[in-house]
């Protein structure tokens, strides 16, 4: 038993939050088990969150980057919904294929992560005020591009759109007594990939360990000869690109352009990070965590609207209050830091 | 004595462009300026009766007094809380939602159109105020107790907070047919200047003798400076940090209560959107740092009034109101790279160098 405590006591920050947010999940799934019955233990369930949030794990992987490296960026709701209105757009009325509309997504964001990593880093402006012109531009800008909501048509997209990979081994009998296979889009393989590619980037490049050094101490990162301005605006790049491809993955999910997409999508995304393990203080966080940090997010919103407290506002509350409890979690985990450090 | 002369003149100019106060009002000169040129229509104010036959001032000007009202009372409570916490309450909306929907509930309980109201409407309005600092007070604990960063904590309310209004009021949108109710967001017989406006000069009339005459401003600016430095001279920066919150709750209240007398009515989704990013850029606009430390009060109010300006200007333009947000995005960009310290150094050493080398010549 001491043992486990030691353990407990000598664990880093990022690994003790990491398994609080792990715990939590698995507690969570049982218990939806346990108390909503047996649709949640259906594999296509699980694969159902997947699908309908792969574009908020990419956009959560971007905003833990940045929150690791001390900002924060609340655009990126913003500029998924310009992606899917331009992509929209073009793939409809000018009628072009589906790779230069990618290259669109990409567009965007890597004009986006540019001017809004410049104002940060080098013109020293606060981030949550830069991203909130941001936010504000892309929303605008989408009603611009288009003014009403419409579904894309294009013969080439709506194959990739209705593209589903079989996920081998598994799956349930349905209601008529046919087996089915559990399948995932393409959106949550893209997905997956960026968790792994920005997990490695984080754990073993240089460039993601100084995003650690700048986000920890800002002074010291200087004094080890990191490029702080440079770290900035490259954590501010990465979050915007991975936004554009959130944006186009989203667009591949939903089919449509609309001014009204990915509303709140920002504060879901700070959510998962946070409760993943992500320290707004910077410095401290895990993209493993944060992928749970989603799916914790997305499991609540399952379990409230199968318990049948359908209203949206029912959603809001509990997720409230799950922030609120890991907020409350990280502070008391920087106290005791404080006093070991005291110690 | 030439050189002699231009030097004055760019000192002059030096001290303006440091004071605070310069950044709204050379903001709101442009404006008028824009105005001017493009439409004078813009400052044309007629006499006109409104539907109960009151005589009432109506012109683009009296526009941006009215609506410019709540969000100069919430610049108020959001300049004190930036300065203190070095951050910002992004659920200011969503607690006028709430304080709305309590103010509602309190006058109409259960029955949604109510014939006389339960109780007098200053009653409900203290419920309400009560209900607000509360909000305040937990968003404040969050802060000061817990040390969570200001945007995050209040990221909670934002999440939850509409959906808080709407239970309270079983999700009804109640209706208030008291004429009386309708004072308080529009206009009072027989004065033809909207209410908002008076009620907005009393906050800032109370503000003002609140700083004069307490400590309030010189704590909020110790804390925001620095905060252990200002723990080790005797105060005490959690009670600070939290009263800030709960002050901002009070302005809350005060704009819920406009906010709502407007309709007589209220929508959970719709009252107040958006209007933390307009009262976070009032603060900005007033040149007022938001990493917290000193502030200009007169500086943010009037960055209030220069915010609802540039959104009368752009509706008046026939920008469609979905569209609105990009074009204020731009002048918001627009307006803190010209205020970053890093733009404004180097914009002072052109300035310098261009005067040496006009001495030397």
């Amino acid at each position: 038993m001491s043992n486990i405590s030691r353990k407990f006591k000598d664990m880093t920050d990022t690994g003790l939050l990491l398994t609080i947010t792990i715990v939590v999940f698995f507690l969570m799934y049982i218990g939806a088990i346990v108390f909503q019955g047996k649709g949640f233990l259906k594999p296509q369930t699980f694969f159902n969150i997947l699908n309908a949030n792969a574009a908020l794990i990419i956009l959560a992987c971007g905003m833990s980057i940045v929150m690791i490296t001390g900002g924060i960026d609340i655009s990126v709701g913003g500029v998924t919904a310009l992606v899917s209105m331009s992509c929209a757009v073009y793939l409809d009325y000018k009628g072009g294929n589906v790779a230069a509309s990618m290259l669109i997504a990409i567009g965007i964001g890597l004009a986006y992560g540019l001017v809004q990593g410049f104002l940060v880093a080098y013109l020293d402006i606060q981030p949550f005020i830069v991203s909130l012109a941001g936010m504000f531009f892309a929303r605008g800008m989408t009603t611009i591009v288009n003014t009403n909501p419409f579904n894309v048509q294009n013969e080439s997209f709506v194959a990739l759109k209705d593209t589903r990979i079989i996920v081998p081994g598994m799956g349930s009998v349905n209601k008529l007594g046919k087996y089915v296979n559990a399948y995932v889009e393409i959106g949550v393989i893209v997905a997956l990939i960026i968790v792994i590619l920005m997990f490695c980037l984080l754990r073993w490049t240089k460039l993601g360990r100084s995003f650690y050094a700048v986000g920890g101490n800002k002074q010291s990162a200087l004094m080890l000869g990191i490029n702080v301005k440079r770290t900035k605006f490259m954590s501010h790049m990465l979050c915007s690109l991975l936004a554009g491809i959130g944006g186009y993955v989203y667009f591949l999910h939903v089919g449509s352009g609309a001014a009204t997409h990915a509303q709140g999508a920002e504060m879901n995304a700070i959510a998962s990070s946070i409760i993943g393990g992500t320290m707004l203080t910077g410095g401290v966080g895990n993209i493993i965590g944060t992928f749970f940090g989603v799916l914790s997010l997305s499991t609540i919103q399952n379990i409230v609207s199968s318990a049948g407290l359908d209203q949206a506002w029912w959603t809001g509350i509990t997720i409230a209050a799950m922030l609120c409890i890991f907020l409350v979690i990280q502070s008391v985990v920087m106290a005791r830091k404080k006093r070991a450090v005291k110690k | 004595m030439s050189i002699g002369k231009n030097r004055n003149v760019t000192d002059i100019f030096g001290k303006l462009f440091k004071n605070q106060i310069f950044i709204p009002l050379a903001a709101m000169f442009i404006l008028l300026l824009f105005n001017l040129v493009a439409d004078p229509s813009f400052f044309k104010i007629t006499m006109g009766y409104n539907s109960a036959g009151n005589p009432v001032l109506s012109g683009y000007l009296m526009t941006i007094l009215d609506n410019g009202s709540e969000l100069a009372i919430l610049a108020i409570g959001m300049t004190l809380v930036t300065a203190a916490s070095g951050g910002q309450d992004i659920s200011v909306g969503a607690a006028i939602a709430i304080a709305g929907s309590t103010l509602l509930r309190a006058l109409c309980g259960t029955n949604t159109r109510p014939d006389t109201l339960r109780m007098p409407i200053f009653v409900a309005f203290i419920i309400s105020c009560l209900v607000a600092m509360a909000f305040g007070a937990f968003n404040g604990a969050l802060v000061s107790i817990f040390k969570i960063q200001p945007m995050v904590a209040t990221l909670i309310l934002y999440t939850a907070g509409r959906s808080i209004a709407a239970w309270i009021n079983n999700n009804e949108l109640p209706i208030i047919s008291e004429p009386k109710f309708g004072y308080y967001g529009g206009f009072i017989p027989g004065i033809p200047i909207p209410t908002p406006f008076f009620i907005a000069a009393a906050m800032v009339v109370i503000i003002t003798l609140v700083l004069k005459f307490t400590n309030l401003g010189l704590y909020t600016q110790a804390v925001g400076i620095n905060e252990s430095s200002s723990r080790l001279n005797g105060l005490n920066p959690v009670f600070i940090k939290w009263l800030t919150f709960v002050i901002l709750g009070a302005c809350v209240a005060v704009a819920a209560l406009i906010k709502v007398s407007r309709l007589s009515s209220i929508n959970y989704s719709v009252i107040a959107k958006d209007i933390e990013m307009d009262a976070i850029l009032a603060v900005a606009l007033g040149g007022n740092a938001l990493g917290g430390g000193k502030f200009n009060m007169a500086s943010s109010i009037i960055g209030a009034f220069v915010i609802q300006m540039l959104t009368t200007t752009l509706f008046k333009f026939q920008v469609p109101s979905d569209a609105l947000p990009a074009y204020k995005a731009v002048v918001v960009i627009l307006l803190v790279v010209f205020s970053a310290p890093v733009v404004r150094d180097k914009m002072s050493q052109i300035i310098k160098k261009m005067n040496s080398r006009k001495g030397a010549v």
